[in-house]
């Protein structure tokens, strides 16, 4: 196998920023959703829980063509956000990012929910006590306590969002430079006659940063662990 | 001063007590499932009672006729529980000054250099939690409380998950609190002995009820 081509590493450094801002954006919404459902008992609790694991058992295209539908130019919020706030989704890679991040919010939520489920409430209380007003005692006591399963879900919700491709190209297409992630490059190389090697440069790809990202979730859970017993 | 006039039911067991008390340290003696930590913890403000008032230090913290509940945050008591309950991510240093990083005091290293000398601390300052033992952790837990400056010291059965050398390791630190730090407390505990070496007033309580109050005398 040859050296990676400039068009491949265009592809990898796209899905590289796509994947990165995708994850930076749904951390805090993650953030306060795992929170959210780990702590909180409301009306329409399993709906949202339910909400947030669609994009999980959901086909891929139907994700995509309902985020077309919802954030394309005519879309509802896509034409309210194109006309007033100048921000357009629909055939750029911030549409990409915005379809890796809404794929990879379950996996992403999920280690944030059962750390912050793993700490012993009885911590927060004591903070309590100690004068530290409810907003004070997330970010000092629950959010440290929750960290390395914050970071795992980020690190989960990244290598998710790097692979991701049914829904990114229903929505946005599959445009080398703008939209052509590694997955949609892959699916068009395997589809041209002489593009066997280039795919199976970016297959290997691929396989290294999604292993890369198990092992380090797996750090990160590792840590969590000797955290919460105060090592 | 603390005045305590509350109802509370918690499932089957329901909790009625009513005392005042001038004394500095309150024994609040029972056997276990009397509902010693439930009223600590209303007194604490950690729960709310369900009719009554609470006064600490000449301010109502509690009154569920005029719907006034001051949280726990704003009650400026300290507490030790049972089980230390140090923040494991932080080291005893840091442990040491949470209190008064939250309430936003000024540095004491007067205060702090008493309280850490109280209670012979001072060399555990760079360990982590998990590096004591349990009769380290439940000192670092009192010196966190004490260095918060609290008007009311809340002590849960302090001593109650130490075994009886601990205990005796424990004790004289306790006294020495009593005498030298000058906060009222509330000591909670089911062994009679304890209270008799701490309390200066005995809150007997039974089955969710003030059975007797009085001296010290009353344990006998």
């Amino acid at each position: 196998m040859s050296e990676i081509s400039p068009a491949e590493w265009t592809a990898i450094l796209l899905s590289l920023r796509v994947a990165i801002i995708a994850t930076l954006v749904a951390t805090p919404f993650g953030i306060a959703l795992a929170w959210l459902l780990a702590r909180r008992d409301f009306w329409g609790k399993p709906l949202l829980d339910a909400l947030v694991h669609l994009p999980l058992v959901l086909p891929p295209v139907v994700t995509g063509y309902l985020l077309l539908l919802t954030f394309g130019r005519r879309g509802l919020v896509g034409g309210f956000l194109a006309d007033h706030l100048g921000i357009v989704f629909s055939f750029r890679w911030t549409g990409a990012a915005l379809a890796c991040g809404v794929m990879s919010f379950p996996l992403l939520v999920r280690p944030m929910r059962l750390s912050i489920e793993a700490i012993d409430r009885r911590l927060e209380q004591a903070a309590e006590t100690l004068g530290a007003a409810p907003w004070k005692v997330f970010f000092t006591v629950t959010l440290p306590l929750a960290l390395p399963g914050v970071l795992a879900g980020m690190v989960l919700g990244f290598a998710k969002a790097i692979g991701e491709f049914g829904a990114t190209i229903t929505f946005v297409s599959n445009i080398p430079g703008e939209t052509q992630t590694i997955s949609s490059a892959i699916y068009s190389l395997i589809q041209t006659p002489d593009g066997d090697a280039a795919a199976g440069r970016l297959v290997i790809v691929s396989i290294v940063l999604a292993l890369g990202a198990l092992i380090a979730a797996e750090w990160f859970a590792r840590r969590a662990t000797a955290r919460l017993h105060g090592n | 001063m603390l005045r305590v006039d509350i109802e509370k039911q918690l499932g089957e067991f329901s909790l009625s007590a009513t005392f005042t008390s001038e004394g500095r340290v309150i024994g609040l003696f029972g056997a276990s499932g009397a509902g010693k930590t439930s009223l600590v913890n209303m007194i604490a403000g950690l729960l709310r009672p369900d009719r009554g008032s609470i006064v600490i230090d000449g301010e109502t913290v509690d009154d569920t006729a005029a719907g006034l509940h001051v949280p726990a945050w704003r009650r400026r008591i300290g507490y030790v529980f049972q089980d230390a309950r140090l923040f494991p991510h932080l080291d005893v240093a840091q442990n040491l000054d949470y209190g008064r990083r939250m309430n936003g005091l000024a540095p004491d290293p007067a205060q702090h250099k008493r309280v850490i000398d109280l209670l012979d601390i001072g060399a555990l300052q760079g360990r982590r939690p998990g590096k004591l033992s349990g009769g380290e952790r439940q000192r670092v837990a009192l010196g966190r409380a004490l260095l918060s400056k609290p008007r009311l010291l809340l002590l849960d059965e302090p001593l109650g998950a130490l075994d009886e050398g601990r205990k005796l390791e424990i004790l004289p630190y306790l006294v020495r609190l009593r005498d030298e730090a000058n906060v009222p407390m509330v000591y909670v505990s089911h062994d009679a002995a304890e209270l008799r070496q701490l309390a200066t007033q005995i809150v007997m309580l039974k089955q969710g009820r003030v059975t007797s109050f009085g001296g010290v005398k009353v344990l006998a």
